[in-house]
């Protein structure tokens, strides 16, 4: 099945053209990662699956399910850095889509949260400030996040920038796990090739247009692959 | 002791302090939003707003708060949205509108044949002679923020730690956002009348921050600040006797951000 549906999709912001006629599918259960360089049109394939953009052009289907319980995690902003807000808030947050006109969160979603800072080791940090954990637990909290407001489907948009390789190999393998054991659709935006592709299904490479979709392994082996820094490992 | 008794029965200074109080929550709670935002001017350029609203008011002898109050909201709002769109930068744009409505007041008073003793009320407070009338609009006014702030706490802090996510999970961002810069307009349209324009911003800003270095999460941030607002208040207010009420409270308020700055540093 088809989780997302992104077809001859075309968008400009002001009047660069940043996708150009974009098509791709992403099945339920697989792990895509789209690779491209800075200007790509990453950031705004995100935003318009996320319906914060509007398409020129094209369109983007998401299936039934999944409308409005995409688990989001974007780039962290600078105001973040300093807000005062534990860990827990920050994680029961990703319920507020889901709250309704009711304007607490319900004993459902407060077990959720715990369930899932559990699962992410975050227990132990959980009345502890956002601002005072290291860059890879702040990641950490905002996939818990995350976690809380999706059933099926991550999206990630690059979420190792700034973090050390050995924290992003371990921000790589929970994402991974993630996919393999609990069955999560994963889509992930990323510039760091050479780290994701032992652990992600597919590769879309962008552009600003498609300029390869395929399996890791077959990717691995182009010229474009190559180029790219998928020889490195 | 006695004597404190005596002054805090009396039909004024019970009226000051619960009006007082109430606008003293309204400002803490907002004021954090608005210290997270980036915009803690906002409350300095609104008030002079409000002010340029109340002498054009009075030179045309048209209700001021009548003028005032939406004059203000509307300058929230737009305040807020230049903020969004980066195009001119928020504080420019505080900078521009608050000094303009400051230089629009001060001509508009002086045409109107110089200064009315009610302007220099809104100038410099005047909550030791509130009328019934103010009493009552502000007490109503204060209830509704400090009672929509409370219902929409969760949705706030989400759209306010991260707006992209909000948006992501189906939270109207926009919406939540005209409604902080309504509330941001009401609380200080309210607390003029108390401490003056030239001061709400004090009260704004000020219990925000002293929270900000004490706790960790989003709702201890908001519990200390209204505590220490209305805590600086009523102390400002019992100390101030002859001194200008206003005055006095900031300075208070002040104290206690020296005091809470020290605890932080001491415990790091």
């Amino acid at each position: 099945m088809n989780l997302i549906t992104v077809d001859a999709l075309t968008v400009h912001n002001e009047r660069t053209l940043a996708l150009d006629n974009v098509s791709f599918t992403v099945r339920e259960g697989e792990f895509l990662t789209v690779i491209g360089e800075n200007g790509a049109g990453k950031s705004t394939l995100v935003r318009t699956i996320l319906g914060i953009q509007k398409p020129d052009g094209g369109s983007v289907t998401l299936e039934k399910s999944i409308n409005g319980k995409i688990g989001y995690l974007p780039q962290q902003s600078e105001a973040q850095r300093d807000f005062p807000a534990a860990v827990r808030e920050v994680v029961l947050s990703g319920g507020i889509g889901q709250t309704g006109l009711f304007p607490f969160y319900s004993r459902a979603q407060k077990a959720r949260a715990a369930a899932t800072m559990e699962m992410l080791g975050l227990a132990a940090v959980a009345n502890k400030n956002y601002r005072a954990l290291s860059g890879g637990q702040q990641q950490r909290v905002l996939l818990a996040r995350a976690l809380c407001a999706a059933d099926k489907v991550l999206l990630l948009d690059e979420p190792t920038t700034g973090l050390d390789p050995l924290v992003t190999k371990e921000l790589y393998e929970t994402v991974s796990h993630l996919s393999r054991s609990h069955g999560m659709t994963v889509l992930m935006v990323s510039h760091d090739l050479a780290g994701v592709l032992k652990y992600t299904d597919r590769i879309l490479h962008l552009k600003n247009r498609v300029l390869f979709l395929g399996t890791a392994a077959e990717y691995a082996k182009t010229a474009l692959g190559k180029a790219f820094g998928a020889g490195e490992n | 002791m006695d004597q404190l008794l005596l002054i805090l029965s009396q039909n004024f200074m019970k009226n000051a302090l619960l009006v007082g109080v109430l606008v003293a929550l309204c400002a803490a709670l907002l004021g954090v939003l608005l210290v997270l935002r980036r915009y803690a001017m906002i409350g300095d350029g609104l008030s002079h707003v409000g002010f340029g609203a109340l002498s054009i008011a009075y030179a045309l002898r048209l209700a001021p708060m009548a003028v005032a109050v939406p004059v203000v909201i509307l300058s929230a709002f737009l305040l807020l949205s230049l903020a969004e769109n980066n195009k001119i930068k928020g504080d420019s744009a505080i900078a521009v509108l608050s000094s303009a409505a400051l230089a629009a007041g001060v001509v508009a008073s002086a045409l109107a044949g110089g200064s009315a003793a009610d302007l220099n009320g809104y100038l410099f407070g005047s909550i030791l002679a509130l009328e019934e009338s103010d009493v009552i609009l502000s007490v109503v006014l204060s209830a509704v923020v400090i009672l929509l702030f409370l219902l929409f706490k969760n949705r706030i802090f989400a759209v306010t730690f991260d707006a992209s996510f909000a948006k992501s999970c189906g939270v109207r961002v926009k919406f939540y956002n005209l409604l902080i810069a309504l509330l941001t307009a009401v609380t200080v349209v309210v607390g003029m009348r108390l401490v003056g324009t030239m001061l709400i911003s004090s009260l704004i800003i000020f219990p925000a921050l002293s929270a900000m270095q004490i706790s960790g999460s989003f709702r201890g941030v908001i519990l200390l600040s209204a505590l220490f607002s209305v805590a600086a208040f009523a102390v400002g207010l019992v100390l101030s006797t002859t001194l200008p009420a206003g005055a006095v409270i900031v300075l208070c308020n002040f104290a206690l951000l020296l005091v809470c700055t020290v605890v932080a540093k001491v415990r790091n």
